[in-house]
């Protein structure tokens, strides 16, 4: 029997409610002319400046997984291939446009049928720039597309962030046009200042998660904090709410408190998790007592971890800034790999959990080259694995199952006899963060 | 050239496109111990900035059916188109040697983490990443590209290239040339295709992947100087427009048994490089510059270049017209992400239009075509019978 390892202290109950909140502005969105509302995309998100204007933002990829969650996606995804949508298309899309098609919503809820603007905050995920060419081209909305350069180099280069102002001063003059409102750049530097604190805190939640026992998963935890990041980050709701959450999770840690009873191992997880299995897939884990302290899918939205905060004296900048250099999403794949080594160090991890996601490429293409560099230049435990975030047609439980287990007893061997691991000198690494 | 000598031409050239130790490159430098040649990865490089610092820009299609994966597989695993695999695997077994240089661009997901593979595991050699606007409605994309030209430029120097606007200025006038020849060659496919078979004006106009600018600009003069005076009869065939093979490249064989199945193929999206603008860049001014606001304004529409200002299924819909063309064969590669996207407005404009469409799907691997073959067949006698 799996040990019981999810976490449902009162900030469960919090994000359950903002989330429902957020559905009931959207309805409301959809039987009227406002709220406005603008779709955009969960990585890199601009969500400042449509706080300045009072739009409420629709994350088509926080409904995807909500609905693959609630074992709903199946439907829509194959509306979408009945259209002619390929079985290796990126099934997040998928499930959205089957959605809108069929009118289902994760929550039952209506969700505006239009949105005042359809944003395509591109960063990094090629699959973006179709997926809002397609929503636009189906919900007659008006599109526009930011196009943030790839973080190519070890940081972003002056033209860069100019590139990415301009653009967003550009956005802002068609949201006056849209919503036939001023911008206000009080509101603006106020919602950059709230943004600011709640990744403050969200950051010092993420690094309770150095202490051992972590008070809580970095990775299936992570996620229930991951809704009210994106949605409310840049408002004092958000502001309160991970205020509330980083004291629950200290008192938590100051009792000495972990997942389990007893945390036997610390891993790094890398990619998103099947979102179609996510309890059964939380018990494989949590069957050997194996807690996430860190996971790169959590900085997807932002990677706050490392010490990067919006700054309300700089709004337009820091907003270019977080969506150049400062997501998973945007940053390159031998960046992603130094990522998950100052994980493994500083917060002290066994092994790295690689799990590929068929329908994403942005994750998951050369992750075998990851794994190559993971387990045999750094001799870290290493295990890959193979299914889907949104497509319950691509987990193949036995088999998983049979995987882990036969990893982590692989593990606690290593562990009861540890190795030395090749050391990689300083200078060997392959692109540095900065430093926090 | 004799028109009797131009099918031994294409014979030479698709053998040389099949040689995987890239012998012209090899030959161009063994002229000089200076020279170095950069390899790009499709679809589009600005590869009159390579020309400028006195290198051979080189278009890299995978590998076809002439490699053995034996390393790359580990690499990117299932679902991953294949040219991604052979690239690396051409990398792996040394046959990318004689490139002092790769470029990769910003078409894809799997292509962009492609190029920080290749960066890890082939240290020595320069590998960059080039980030191509994806919104041309900025007035800012010009200067950004021009930025990220720029930075290409230094890169290049830094490796030992010797640029200056001069030679720039006179590498777009050549580039400007070969593509106008391209043109005219696809004006012969679409007014007379029998004098000019479609595996034929392939050939001719990939091998420019591989070849100076200059050797390819006399092939093509030469190829359109014989093409009119050959013997050939009129077939009456259906025309077809080509779509969704921009990148990882269908066998040869692929295009052969379409047109053997009675298309011709009037236009498609074979190897973009060579005809990448749409008219000419201008020569004068600033040429970085120049180059950019090409991109931003001149290129042709593509799976992998984003323009919302228009989209490109409007794209489709004047070649379909331009081409006079009565079907569409929507031709992608196996797991190619940005081919499958489109397939669906693509395949709503082509209705629109009230056109027959057929989907098939190859890898560039692929060495048995009877199921390609038959379906081919089948859609074109049902429209033949209609
Ligand atoms: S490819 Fe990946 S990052 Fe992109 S939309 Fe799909 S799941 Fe999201
Ligand atoms: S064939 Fe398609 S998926 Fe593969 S590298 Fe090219 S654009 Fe990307």
């Amino acid at each position: 029997m799996a040990e019981k390892s999810e976490y449902r202290g009162n900030i469960h109950q919090r994000q359950k409610q903002l989330m429902l909140d957020w559905y009931g502005k959207l309805e409301q969105a959809a039987s009227g002319d406002e709220p406005k509302t603008c779709s955009l995309m969960v990585s890199g998100n601009c969500v400042e400046l449509l706080e300045a204007f009072g739009i409420v933002p629709i994350y088509p990829e926080v409904n995807a997984l909500q609905l693959a969650i609630r074992h709903q996606s199946l439907d829509p995804i194959l509306a979408a291939e009945e259209m002619g949508y390929a079985a290796d298309n990126c099934a997040y899309v998928k499930a959205d446009i089957g959605c809108l098609l069929k009118g289902i919503t994760p929550t039952g809820t209506r969700l505006p049928e239009k949105p005042t603007l359809v944003l395509c905050n591109f960063v990094g995920c090629n699959t973006y720039l179709k997926w809002f060419e397609h929503v636009a081209k189906f919900t007659g909305a008006p599109l526009y597309v930011i196009d943030v350069p790839f973080l190519r180099t070890a940081e972003p280069s002056k033209e860069d962030v100019a590139y990415v102002v301009k653009q967003l001063h550009e956005l802002v003059a068609l949201l006056e046009k849209l919503t036939g409102r001023k911008f206000d750049p009080d509101r603006f530097r106020h919602a950059v200042a709230c943004s600011a604190r709640s990744e403050e805190l969200w950051s010092r939640i993420k690094h309770l998660a150095k202490v051992t026992p972590s008070p809580f998963d970095a990775y299936f935890d992570a996620i229930t904090l991951m809704g009210p990041l994106y949605v409310y980050r840049a408002t004092q709701e958000g502001v309160d709410f991970f205020t509330d959450a980083l004291a629950e999770l200290e008192a938590k840690r100051s009792a000495g408190e972990g997942v389990y009873e007893r945390e036997r191992f610390r891993l790094v997880m890398e990619g998103p998790p099947p979102y179609p299995y996510f309890r059964t897939f939380r018990d494989m884990f949590a069957k050997w007592q194996a807690t996430a302290v860190a996971s790169t899918y959590s900085t997807v939205g932002g990677l706050w971890e490392f010490g990067f905060r919006h700054d309300p004296a700089e709004p337009f900048e820091s907003v270019a800034m977080h969506m150049i250099a400062q997501n998973v999403t945007n940053r390159n794949m031998l960046q992603r790999y130094d990522q998950m080594q100052r994980y493994l160090e500083e917060w002290k991890a066994d092994g790295v959990i690689i799990h590929f996601v068929k329908s994403c490429r942005l994750f998951s293409a050369g992750q075998g080259d990851m794994r190559d560099y993971f387990s045999k230049q750094l001799g870290v435990p290493t295990l890959y694995i193979e299914s889907d975030l949104e497509d319950p047609r691509y987990f193949a439980e036995a088999q998983t199952r049979t995987r882990i287990d036969a990893f982590f007893e692989a593990l606690e061997h290593s562990k009861a006899h540890p190795q030395p691991r090749p050391t990689v000198a300083k200078g060997t690494q392959l692109c540095v963060l900065p430093q926090a | 050239m004799l028109a009797s000598d131009i099918e031994r031409t294409f014979d030479r050239y698709r053998d040389l496109l099949e040689d995987l130790s890239f012998p012209e490159v090899r030959r161009w430098k063994e002229a000089d111990p200076r020279r170095k040649a950069v390899g790009f990865f499709p679809v589009y490089a600005p590869v009159e900035i390579i020309h400028a610092a006195g290198m051979l820009p080189v278009g890299l299609a995978g590998a076809g059916d002439r490699l053995d994966i034996q390393h790359a597989d580990a690499r990117f695993g299932s679902f991953i188109c294949s040219i991604i695999k052979t690239t690396l695997e051409l990398g792996m077994t040394g046959h990318l040697e004689p490139f002092e240089g790769l470029l990769f661009s910003s078409i894809c997901d799997s292509a962009r983490n492609l190029a920080f593979v290749m960066k890890r595991n082939f240290p020595q050699k320069y590998i960059d990443f080039l980030h191509l606007p994806h919104n041309p409605s900025s007035p800012a994309s010009v200067d950004f590209l021009a930025a990220e030209y720029r930075r290409l430029i230094g890169q290049l120097e830094r490796i030992g290239g010797d640029y200056s606007e001069e030679k720039l200025r006179a590498g777009i006038a050549l580039f400007n040339r070969q593509r106008e020849l391209v043109r005219e060659l696809y004006a012969i496919r679409a007014a007379a295709p029998h004098l000019l078979r479609a595996w034929e004006c392939y050939v001719a106009v990939r091998v420019g992947n591989v070849l100076p600018v200059e050797e390819h600009i006399a092939l093509l003069e030469q190829v359109l100087a014989a093409a009119p005076r050959r013997d050939a009869k009129k077939r009456d065939s259906l025309r077809v427009v080509i779509e969704g093979s921009f990148c990882e490249q269908p066998p040869l064989e692929v295009i052969r048994l379409i047109e053997d199945a009675g298309c011709d193929i009037v236009e498609d999206d074979f190897t973009l490089a060579q005809r990448w603008f749409t008219e000419d860049v201008p020569a004068v001014g600033d040429p970085v510059h120049a180059l950019a606001e090409a991109y931003v304004n001149r290129s042709v529409y593509s799976s992998v270049r984003h323009d919302f200002r228009k989209p490109r299924w409007l794209g489709l819909a004047e070649k379909i017209k331009a081409s006079q063309a009565d079907a569409v064969i929507f031709l992608m590669a196996k797991f190619c992400e940005p081919a499958y996207f489109d397939y669906v407005p693509f395949k709503q404009q082509v209705e629109l239009m009230g056109l027959p469409h057929l989907a098939l799907e190859y890898e560039e691997k692929l060495f048995t075509f009877e199921r390609l073959r038959t379906e081919v067949e089948t859609f074109v006698e049902s429209l033949v019978f209609d």
